[in-house]
């Protein structure tokens, strides 16, 4: 196995621990930022929703703040939202660089993007659902945890999947900054010292890691519609 | 037990639109009360008034001997200020005004049984209360065998059965049916209808049925309201609104389930079956509450020496008494003596046509 992997793809073998490292960078971003976007992206998403006119927890001056904050952050090109927030970083993990340097431009990135797949899938809700549990005598909060979130379950898990998956993209991408991973090992080497095998064997890794992603989103999805 | 008094709902914006206008009804308990109208004549709007689903702009309304909004009326403004249950109690109120819709509004990822419980929530009742009122609902219902089936594996008439158990959880003194049978097939409405009946008889619930169809108010209402254009037009027991009805939209809502009315048409067009040789005479006899089990057509043949041809009849039993009539040819020497007679009966004689 050692001896096929060395003739097919020499230049990886040779720098097996770097790659591992680069994989294990990779993995800690998307999961640091994955479960802080996904703990914070969701509650954004149904603030957004919910404070829109004729929302349930109708609130126009926290709506327009919300929403235009949504606009701005998912306007930015994220190559330059990383550069942009270097100083950011710096004042609050301390440092510019490396996976924790990577964490704020990943997450102003990943939540507002979140937020918008969330407030999609609650859009989805048949509104005749929320009539249903008003005339029970459901309350707002009842309303957005029994019923909005209940229900858009699936749409939910459709948002989830949709933004592991970009945030994978966007690790790449804060690896040419300085970040490190997969994208940082694949430039370095695979660009920068013309080692096409390191490029293509990272394509691979990143290729499977999304579909895994996305094999699972899928899977939750079909197990929670019925 | 509900008390609507002089509400009106405007909505707001460019063009108002006054969905509900000026609309005073006082339904009894225990009655099943029928709100007919076409589409757009307001009345889902004035039953959402009930449970406050949409707040009257003027007018109060009362449940359960428990005002629940007042506002102030046109030109009171002043001296009247507006006056609403706060938010926590009207929630309260509201689980016990079940309401069931035209799309049942289940909830697709939850279980017949997850539907059924969820407005047990926060009751205080215990698991095992829960389960057992759960069970009891379904029976009621008769889906017991559907406690674990999703609402997408429900026929119509099944997904309504949830929706009325799940509306009757808190055992409410009143049932909204918001158009609960326009999804559904005639068959299927007549077994939802008797469903709401028989738990009318055994509850002494009362129930308010918005309608557009004529079929549903004969079928199961004690009193109806008919609508138009936001105001309530006519309003009575069954019988007394379609034995005499006062207003065209009435008589228009009569028409679609009485053939009766078809036969000016037919007159119009010259059709061969309404056709009157010279002496005789097309008629149209209405009957009213009294006369109508009496053998009035053969005694008026025996008694005039007339022949009477009966075109088409059209009887019903509304609220346990007939009303109806029917059109016939007549002819004989003694026709305006007949008729007369019947007049006297209180059979309202009308001609349509002399031959």
């Amino acid at each position: 196995m050692a001896e096929f992997l060395s003739s097919i793809i020499p230049n990886v073998v040779l720098r097996s621990d770097q790659l591992w490292r680069a994989f294990g960078e990779t993995i800690q971003m998307v999961g640091i930022v994955g479960v802080l976007a996904v703990l914070i992206g969701i509650p954004f998403g149904v603030l957004l929703f919910a404070t829109k006119p004729g929302g349930i927890l109708q609130n126009r001056p926290l709506h327009f703040v919300l929403n235009k904050f949504c606009d701005v952050f998912r306007s930015i090109p994220f190559i330059l939202l990383a550069i942009i927030l270097l100083g950011l970083s710096r004042l609050v993990v301390g440092t510019a660089i490396g996976v924790k340097g990577a964490i704020i431009p990943l997450l102003l990135a990943t939540i507002p993007f979140l937020g918008r797949q969330i407030e999609g899938a609650l859009a989805e809700v048949p509104g005749g659902l929320v009539e249903a549990a008003q005339s029970m005598g459901c309350s707002p909060w009842e309303i957005i945890t029994r019923v909005y979130l209940k229900e858009a379950v699936p749409g939910i898990a459709r948002g989830v999947t949709i933004t592991l998956i970009s945030l994978i993209n966007f690790t790449a991408i804060a690896g040419s900054i300085g970040a490190g991973g997969l994208g940082s090992f694949a430039i370095s080497y695979g660009h920068g010292k013309n080692l096409p095998d390191v490029m293509w064997t990272v394509l691979v890794i990143i290729i499977v890691m999304v579909s895994l992603v996305q094999t699972i989103g899928n899977y939750v999805v079909k197990k929670t519609t019925h | 037990m509900i008390k609507l008094d002089h509400v009106s709902k405007t909505f707001g914006g460019a063009n108002e639109v006054h969905a509900v206008r000026d609309v005073s009804l006082e339904i009894a308990e225990g009655e099943i009360f029928g709100i007919i109208g076409y589409s757009g004549a307001g009345k889902s709007t004035l039953v959402r008034c009930i449970n406050l689903l949409e707040k009257p702009t003027a007018g109060s309304v009362t449940v359960d001997g428990q005002e629940l909004i007042r506002m102030p009326l046109p030109g009171q403004e002043k001296k009247d200020r507006p006056t609403e249950l706060p938010a926590r109690e009207l929630r309260n109120v509201r689980k016990k005004i079940g309401m069931i819709f035209q799309q049942f509004n289940l909830m697709p990822s939850r279980t017949v049984e997850q539907n059924v419980a969820f407005p047990l929530k926060g009751s205080g009742l215990s698991k095992e209360a829960t389960a057992a009122k759960v069970k009891e609902l379904l029976e009621l219902v008769d889906l017991p065998d559907k406690a674990g089936a999703y609402p997408s594996q429900l026929s119509g008439g099944q997904k309504q059965r949830v929706a009325i158990a799940r509306a009757l959880a808190n055992d409410p003194k009143v049932l909204l049916c918001d158009e609960a049978t326009s999804a559904l097939d005639p068959q299927t409405t007549r077994s939802i209808l008797e469903l709401i009946r028989d738990i009318n008889r055994k509850t002494n619930i009362t129930v308010v049925i918005i309608t557009h169809e004529m079929a549903v108010v004969k079928e199961i209402c004690h009193k109806v309201a008919v609508m138009e254009e936001g105001w309530v037009v006519e309003e009575g027991t069954v019988y007394d609104v379609f034995s005499s009805p006062r207003k065209p939209v009435t008589r228009s809502f009569i028409a679609t389930t009485s053939n009766l009315g078809k036969v000016e048409e037919l007159i119009a067009a010259g059709d061969p079956l309404v056709a009157a040789k010279p002496g005789e005479l097309i008629v149209r006899l209405s009957y009213g509450r009294t006369n109508v089990s009496e053998a009035t057509i053969s005694e008026v043949s025996r008694r005039f020496n007339v022949d009477v041809s009966i075109l088409y009849s059209n009887m019903e039993i509304l609220d346990g008494a007939p009303l109806g009539g029917l059109v016939a040819r007549i002819s004989g020497d003694k026709v305006q003596e007949a008729i007369g007679y019947l007049s006297e009966k209180n059979v309202v004689v009308e001609v349509l046509k002399r031959g």
